[in-house]
Parts: structure tokens; C-alpha cells; sequence
């Protein structure tokens, strides 16, 4: 029997919206968050009406902010550099940090890369063309290697006392590009978008991003978490594994190899609920670590 | 990692190898790209109240509140190419000078503290030093009256003074010449934008740029003086000369003044 294209069963099982929900909502979220930033004082016309008083609904960028003018929020990964780079303790950073912290650890940590990072949508174009022209891989790293270069983040900031990663990391030159104008950045971000197409399957955010490798340690025993519930209605179609960016995490939970439950127990899991879309027999719920 | 390989002591070393290879030499390449991007252009100069060029890019983690809450729109993030360190914010005064706001709102909301947060006084801001650079093109030299560096100067008649000198090309004017006292000079570089010449004759510098040092042991005997409230030397005992009655010397001027002279004046 020739294999359906994937996401043709979903599609006839469930139809459109229940094949795509997932997905859209977390392109929303991307989005939405950004115009907030982009919006600056005029979101506040949602909450008083008019502008004769405009307040910062949000200021700043991922990198950093403060919501509603009060409550700072900062990136943990950023903020963990400054520290390594011998920066002393800051409060407003620090409270910001924990904040954020404390949120991914509800979430799940690399929820962050599939809800809020707006470079998932330039690799997740990528790999939609990658599976469209059925593009074969290349080159395959290690997976592995984001934690090492994690580690290399980590050693240079010692070293150097200075933040490294940030003169050539292409997420935040991204994220902040969008927020306060690309110039030549741009550059980057096609660079980052044609490695993911032409050599290597998510390559980016699945191999060698250290910013997603240090959300999935900080996310490791998240609340919220996929689980393949359905396990018994499998029938090995196998579209989850060629839509999830991080395929490796399904297996044990969807075979129940070695007695693994159907909680996704995965760091690397992005909870991005793509698996829940594609699948035809409805095998996958976002649900609680702690459901079994 | 559930799925994991039983890997032989030869493969775990190959491809440690490689992988340690890779990390050196990516590693290398960043630290030697970071060592010129931590060398400030001279043009760029940091927002009020920054630390010191190497903590801050410890310190700032490129958010931008700074950007947003500055209400003249004058700190831009350094794109990438741009020859500030990637994502810093920082301003060129010629384009656009620094307002000097007196709640200095750029600083209040600094997430990390690279600037500092609980600065009060605008007027203690260090973003630099200027310095009349171009002292064949400034027209106060040229002896004309522009004024203009001194007029629009935040800090009045204090950071910029204009000096006064003897034109010497005419041999009858005055030269007017805008003198810059770097312990008042903020670096906000209303001069340097408002110097009305094609390319500006004043520019604020980095400070490192800008400033010599004296050397450590040096004294100014007129400020010596003026701290201890006396002379710090023995006065000189005044000559006296040994004439012939009615002779005086006057030794600046005439010389030998016999009696005769000094009836006929």
C-alpha cells in the first residue's frame, strides 16, 4: 500500500480545523506577542479606550521587559549570561528571571521555543518546504551537540566576561530585529532558514540552538506535558514522526518500550502539539506529567 | 535520551573528537570576533549613566526598554554588521544628540543594571567628552563670532567657555575660542550636532579618547597656593641697588634713570 501524504489521514478523520488547531494557535501566540510588543503604548486602547492616557501594555523585548509598567520579565538564558560574565546580582532581572522561570516550568521549557520564539515559524517554514519538495538530509549532527555548545556558551562568558553569544546569536538578533529593525540581519536569518531547508532537517532549533537546549533543562520535570494516551489505536502511519520536530521523544511513550508510560517525559518534547493535529486516530492529549 | 546506543570506547573518542574540534574552533572564531566588537566606534557613544564599556556588555542583555522609553526616539540597537557590539544601544551625536531629560527616563527601567538605575543628576553623565578637534575649520578660530557650540551647550558658559586670545593674523581682533572643560561636559553632543560646518570642527569623543592624564606627582603652584592660602616659597627680597644719589634703575623698563630724566618727565 503506498503511504498516504502526511497529514491526509488526520485530514479525513478530523477535518481541517482539528488537523490544524494546534498549529494555529501557537501562530497566534507568536504573532500576538510580538504585536504587543510592536504596539507599544497603543495596545493600552484595548483596556481604557482611547489614548488621552496610553500605558505600556508591554515594553521591551523577549529579551527582556516590563508588563503593565510593573512586573519585569527576563529571559533566563540571557540573564544566566550576565551572571557568568561576572555581573552582579540584579533584582529587577532576577525577580524577572524567577518569573519566567517558574511560567516554563508550568508550560513545559521548550514551549518557549514552539509558542513564543519567533524563529520556530522561519524553521517550521523550512521544514514544511523540506517535506513538500521531499528534500532528504544531508548531514545529520547530534542532537546532542546543542548542550554542548550550551557548554561552550557557558565557558566564554567565563572567559570573557563579556556576554559572546549574544555578538552572534541568530534568536535574539531575530526576535529583537522584528522589535527595533533588521538591517542586515536579515542575512542571518536566511542563513539559519536555508541550513534548516538544504542540509539539515530542523537543524537549527532541533541540533545546535543552545538557547532551546537551555529551556529544555530549565523546563525537565514541566507540568504540562503530551501524552500518547491512546496508544492502542496506533496504527504506525507514522506522520507524527515526520511532522514533530524533535521525532526521537515519541517513541518510547507511543511503543511503550521498557514499560515507559504515555506521559511524553521528553525535555526535548516542544509541546507544540503538532503530533495532536497530525493523528488520525486521536492517539496524543496535552495533559498533566502526573495523569499516567 | 531514552533510545541510547551502546557506543564502543573508539567511536565515543572519534566523535568526542570531532565534536571538541568543532567547539575549539567555533569558539575561537566568536572570542576573536568579540575582542573587536568589545573596541567601541569613537562616533557611538553609550546612553547616560552606562558602565564602564567592558561591564556593560557583561551587563546589558539587549532588550531595549532603554530605546523605548528615551521620548526623543535617539538610542537605536546596533544591527548586526554595525559596528557596535550586536544589539547594544547606543547614539550618534551629530545624527541625533542626547536631550539631557532631568528624570532621565533611559535609565530607570535597565533590567541588569548595565545602566545605572538609581542616577539622579544628568549633569554627572559621562558619555563622553568633547573636544575641538579641527581647529582650522572652527570659524570662532577663523575670528569670526559663531558661538554656536557655546550657545547651545545644556551645561551654559560651564562645559564650554570661549577663551580669549590675540588674533595674530590681523594683529587687532580678538580670537573667541570655545574651550571645553571636560569635569562639566556631560557628552550629550548638542555641540557637535549644532556645529554649523559641513563635517563638525567639535566632536565628543570617548573619554578614553578625549582626555590626557597629568602625571601623578605634578603640582600647579598657582593651585598650591590657592589651597594653603600663602605662598609655599619665600617671597623674593626685592633689589636694591647700590646708586649714586638721585639714580634709580628701573630693571623691566628704562634701565638707568639718572636725576636730569627724571626732572624732565
Amino acid at each position: 500500500m503506498a503511504r498516504k501524504p502526511v497529514g491526509e489521514a488526520a485530514l479525513e478523520h478530523k477535518g481541517w480545523w482539528q488537523s490544524n488547531r494546534w498549529l494555529i494557535f501557537r501562530r497566534i501566540s507568536q504573532l500576538s506577542i510580538l504585536t504587543l510588543f510592536l504596539m507599544g503604548p497603543l495596545a493600552s486602547i484595548w483596556w481604557v479606550g482611547e489614548l488621552d492616557n496610553p500605558f505600556w501594555v508591554i515594553k521591551g523585548s523577549l529579551a527582556s521587559n516590563v508588563v503593565l509598567e510593573t512586573v519585569p520579565l527576563t529571559d533566563p538564558f540571557l540573564y544566566m549570561q550576565t551572571l557568568l560574565a561576572g555581573q552582579a546580582f540584579e533584582m529587577t532581572a532576577l525577580i524577572g528571571a524567577l518569573i519566567v522561570t517558574l511560567f516554563y516550568l508550568l508550560v513545559g521549557g521548550r514551549a518557549y521555543c514552539s509558542w513564543v520564539c519567533p524563529m520556530n515559524i522561519v524553521t517550521d517554514s523550512a521544514g514544511w518546504l523540506r517535506r513538500k519538495f521531499g528534500l532528504k538530509k544531508r548531514c545529520e549532527l547530534s542532537p546532542r551537540l546543542r548542550f554542548l555548545i550550551l557548554g561552550l556558551v557557558i565557558v566564554m562568558s567565563v572567559l570573557a566576561g563579556s556576554m559572546l553569544w549574544e555578538l552572534v546569536n541568530p534568536v535574539t538578533l531575530f526576535q529583537r530585529g522584528i522589535l527595533y529593525g533588521m538591517g542586515m540581519g536579515w542575512i542571518v536569518v536566511i542563513a539559519v532558514f536555508l541550513y534548516d531547508l538544504l542540509w539539515s532537517r530542523n537543524g537549527w532549533c532541533g541540533h545546535l540552538c543552545p538557547m532551546g537546549a537551555f529551556y529544555s533543562l530549565l523546563g525537565r520535570f514541566s507540568y504540562i506535558r503530551i501524552r500518547a494516551a491512546e496508544r492502542e489505536a496506533c496504527d504506525d502511519c507514522m506522520d507524527c514522526f515526520s511532522i514533530c520536530p524533535e521525532p526521537q521523544v515519541i517513541r518510547p511513550s507511543l511503543k511503550g518500550e521498557h514499560g515507559v508510560g504515555p506521559v511524553i517525559d521528553e525535555s526535548q518534547c516542544t509541546n507544540c502539539g503538532r503530533c495532536i493535529d497530525i493523528c488520525g486516530p486521536e492517539v496524543f492529549r496535552f495533559g498533566s506529567r502526573f495523569v499516567k | 535520551m531514552s533510545q541510547k546506543k551502546r557506543v564502543n570506547r573508539r567511536e565515543f573518542l572519534a566523535e568526542g573528537g570531532k565534536a571538541v574540534g568543532g567547539l575549539a574552533l567555533l569558539g575561537a572564531a566568536i572570542g576573536g570576533y568579540g575582542k573587536q566588537a568589545a573596541s567601541m566606534p569613537a562616533y557611538a557613544l553609550r546612553p547616560p549613566g552606562a558602565l564602564s564599556e567592558e561591564d556593560f556588555l557583561g551587563a546589558c542583555v539587549r532588550c531595549g526598554v532603554c530605546v523605548k522609553d528615551c521620548p526623543y526616539d535617539i538610542l537605536h540597537l546596533a544591527e548586526w554588521q554595525e559596528e557596535v557590539a550586536l544589539g547594544t544601544p547606543y547614539f550618534i551625536a551629530r545624527d541625533i544628540p542626547c536631550e539631557m531629560c532631568e528624570d532621565i527616563p533611559c535609565v530607570r527601567n535597565c533590567p541588569t543594571g548595565a545602566l545605572n538605575r538609581t542616577m539622579e543628576d544628568i549633569e554627572k553623565a559621562e558619555m563622553g567628552t568633547a573636544v575641538l578637534v579641527d581647529q582650522e575649520t572652527c570659524l570662532n578660530l577663523l575670528g569670526l563670532r559663531c558661538d554656536i557650540c557655546y550657545r547651545v551647550c545644556p551645561v551654559l558658559d560651564e562645559a564650554i567657555t570661549l577663551e580669549r586670545f590675540h588674533n595674530t593674523r590681523t594683529g587687532s581682533h580678538a580670537l573667541f575660542v570655545p574651550t571645553v572643560h571636560a569635569d562639566q561636559c556631560t557628552g550629550c553632543g548638542k555641540c557637535e550636532y549644532a556645529c554649523p560646518l559641513p563635517v563638525a570642527a567639535i566632536k565628543v569623543l570617548p573619554d578614553k579618547l578625549a582626555k590626557g592624564e597629568a602625571g601623578a606627582h605634578y603640582r600647579l603652584g598657582w593651585k598650591e597656593k590657592e589651597k594653603a592660602g600663602a605662598a609655599l616659597v619665600t617671597p623674593d627680597i626685592e633689589h636694591q641697588y647700590n646708586l649714586p644719589s638721585g639714580f634709580s634703575y628701573d630693571l623691566l623698563g628704562d634701565g638707568l634713570i639718572s636725576p636730569e630724566q627724571k626732572g624732565g618727565q
